[in-house]
């Protein structure tokens, strides 16, 4: 059965290690939904997280395969009701004195911020589990999307689980 | 010491415990070769035709040696050329390192003449692969290529040095051979549950591919078939890893594998897989693969585990660890009904093998049978790709490991040639090169390396016309549309060419001839060309369909 999942993959900060990642997707042709990649607390060290859809099977190939790669030193499932998942949307909607309230509203239920604002747009940030910003898109679909862009999920384990287990303070 | 970067390249490679490299010089690695000229006494080029020979060579010298392989090539067009190489060895886990030259750090990234991101177009086809980008990282980035290339399951790994690396100075100290890294040893409950399904299995079948060769646990193998009253079969890349002469021994399985040993496989009722990672071309459709069996999996990749086939018991282990331990876990079993269904299995096979080869015809059988007459049981034996690929597969009898280069997962054409240098060299030893008129035609060029060399290759060419395993298929699946599988209006004369090239060629037409002229052949010293005029309705049997299973296995198919 086809499930989404997030793997956190802790990675050697160094030059086309994200293409070594995401080429091995493409030629065994796994799916990707979202992929981020950014520092961690060791500078020697990337993390990329993939939101990804598979069967369980699949997943398990994932997780073999990218443990294969030579850059790659940790692979995790972050399991949903054992982590932190937050992604970050911006939204540019149009600025209508119409829709105007309907927007702040909305703004205000989603605990989101009006992060832009000029005489015809103004710029939505939210944050949350993906639920969340899909729910808030819907919302505010019918009153005149301009532009959007998500960063797509990170996520990190809650408590004492760590990814890099050479860095982390037991 | 300090020597300059190209210098650190034929050092480190020297250090690392290479003799003999194969390459061809360009713009981008002029210095490369200045360096192993000043040391030409201590490591030996061999200069091929063209790039991808080299990139064979290398493989054929990794499979037959056991070694490394080294390939060097120039930027751009050079490094493009290895491509087919390193996939060949990808696919087929042969330890490999290729070096190429690359325009100076500066000029990179801005279409520079003969430049090319070759990290870029080798990253799926290479275990690894590095861009060096300063001097002081030149000498580990190479010692780091080889551990990579036979740690584990073994691959090529692409090492890319431009030139202004090359030209730069650096402190040098020799190291060390690199090692292995050590693999993960099996779990004892996990072999406690192996040994206890062999114990409750009445038809076992060891099932035998590359690893077993890489692992050099021939005689594990062996022991625990005797043990355990099972007979033994293989993948492509299994062979040559059990004496074809072991009469627990059943041959290749799958596509065109022995009778005996695919409807072996499919009445098993344990498949006892080393090695092995069940291709599609061993395996035809794999919802009715293995319908009767429990399959265990033991194999160095934790990644081969449940990935083409879901199996009852894996482990990703060291092979010859865990097959040492299982030893000493089982028990001495017998099962004289399932080796009795064996033997009636291989009597069938035989009862086919007649009827397909008629006494008095230069079949492709009656040919490998007298060529193995001449031959030694350590004799290297390459191949290319087809037909003659498939009989040499089922008819050559193999004794030693190691003695046997095909290019299995890729299924190169053009492969045999490059590759018969490659085991020569490992060798040392005269080496034959069974191939077609269609593969050769391919990569036909390296004759020139022969003649410089001298190299003791006896090439065995089968000649049928056309291109005859696609048009096997043509007849089969596509209404005999013999749609571009005819290769007579060639007109080559393959005699002529040997001898254009500088080396004995000869012909042999029937089947009277075969012993006299082979005997000729395999006096020469030096490099020899033998035409083989083989009937284009020969067909390669049994056949498995692709996607097809057991029930639909082809033995027998009637010609034009």
């Amino acid at each position: 059965m086809e499930k989404k999942y997030v793997i956190a993959i802790l990675v050697e900060n160094q030059p086309s290690v994200l293409t070594r990642v995401s080429g091995m997707f493409t030629r065994r042709a796994f799916n990707i939904d979202s992929l981020t990649v950014g520092e961690t607390e060791d500078p020697n060290y990337s993390r990329i997280t993939i939101y990804a859809t598979g069967d369980d099977s699949t997943r398990k190939q994932v997780m073999k395969q990218l443990r294969k790669l030579y850059n790659v030193k940790e692979v995790k499932v972050m399991e949903h009701d054992k982590s932190v998942h937050r992604e970050l949307a911006l939204i540019k909607l149009k600025n209508d004195p119409q829709t105007r309230q309907e927007v702040l509203s909305a703004v205000d239920i989603f605990r989101s911020k009006i992060v832009d604002f000029s005489p015809s747009t103004l710029c939505v940030e939210i944050t949350g589990e993906s639920s969340k910003i899909e729910a808030f898109i819907a919302l505010v679909k019918p009153l005149g999307i301009l532009e959007m862009c998500r960063t797509g999920i990170v996520a990190l384990e809650r408590g004492s689980e760590f990814l890099n287990s050479d860095t982390c303070v037991k | 010491m300090i020597l300059t970067g190209a210098e650190i390249v034929v050092e480190t490679l020297i250090e690392q415990g290479t003799d003999v490299v194969f390459g061809y010089p360009g713009g981008q690695v002029i210095d490369l070769y200045d360096a192993l000229y000043t040391r030409s006494d201590r490591i030996h080029h061999v200069l091929t035709a063209h790039e991808q020979g080299a990139s064979h060579a290398a493989d054929g010298y990794a499979r037959v040696s056991g070694k490394v392989g080294v390939v060097i090539a120039t930027s751009g067009p050079g490094a493009t050329n290895l491509v087919t190489g390193i996939a060949t060895a990808y696919l087929d886990s042969i330890p490999l390192v290729a070096i190429t030259g690359n325009v100076p750090n500066s000029l990179i990234g801005r279409d520079s003449f003969q430049e090319v991101d070759i990290t870029g177009i080798t990253l799926p086809i290479t275990k690894h692969n590095f861009f060096v980008k300063s001097v002081d990282q030149l000498a580990d980035t190479i010692r780091e290529a080889f551990a990579i290339a036979k740690s584990g399951r073994p691959g090529p790994v692409l090492v890319d040095v431009p030139k202004d690396v090359q030209k730069a100075a650096f402190e040098y100290a020799a190291a060390a051979v690199v090692e292995k890294t050590p693999q993960r040893k099996a779990k004892d409950d996990k072999l406690q549950k192996a040994a206890e399904m062999i114990a409750a299995s009445e038809k076992p079948y060891i099932y035998i591919g590359g690893g077993v060769i890489t692992a050099g646990v021939s005689e594990e193998i062996t022991a625990l078939a005797d043990l355990i009253d099972a007979p033994i079969g293989c993948t492509m890349m299994g062979l040559s890893a059990v004496p074809n002469e072991n009469p627990r021994f059943l041959g290749m399985e799958g596509m065109h594998g022995h009778y005996a040993s695919s409807v072996g496989q499919d009445e098993a009722d344990l498949i006892i897989t080393i090695g092995a990672r069940f291709s599609d071309r061993a395996t035809g459709n794999v919802a009715k693969y293995a319908r009767r069996a429990k399959i265990l999996h033991m194999d160095a990749d934790g990644a081969e585990l449940n990935k083409n086939v879901s199996v009852h018991l894996s482990m990703e282990c060291d092979i010859k660890d865990a097959l040492g331990r299982l030893l000493g876990l089982v028990e001495s079993r017998q099962h004289p009904e399932w080796m009795a269904r064996i033997a009636e299995l291989k009597a069938e096979e035989e009862k086919q093998l007649r009827e397909i080869t008629p006494e008095d015809k230069l079949t492709p059988y009656a040919l490998i049978r007298e060529v193995s007459r001449h031959t030694a049981p350590d004799t290297p034996v390459a191949t290319d790709v087809g037909q003659h690929q498939m009989w040499t597969a089922q008819y050559y009898p193999f004794a030693k490991p190691r003695t046997f280069a095909s290019s299995g997962g890729l299924g190169t054409m053009g492969y045999g040639l490059g590759a018969a240098i490659g085991a020569a060299y490992a060798s040392g030893k005269k080496t034959v090169l069974f191939t077609g008129d269609g593969s050769f035609g391919m990569n036909l060029n390296e004759l020139a390396t022969l003649s410089a060399n001298n190299i003791p290759v006896v090439i065995i060419l089968m000649n049928n016309g056309v291109l005859g395993m696609v048009r096997q298929w043509q007849t089969l699946f596509f209404d005999r549309h013999y749609s571009n599988t005819m290769l007579t209006d060639r007109k080559t004369d393959f005699v002529k060419l040997a001898d254009a090239f500088g080396m004995a060629g000869y012909r042999i037409s029937e089947k009277s001839e075969l012993e006299s002229v082979l005997t000729k052949a395999f006096a020469e010293e030096g490099p020899v060309l033998v035409e083989c005029m083989i009937d284009k309705d020969e067909f390669v049997l049994p056949m498995l369909p692709p996607g097809g299973c057991i029930e639909d296995i082809i033995v027998k198919v009637e010609g034009e």
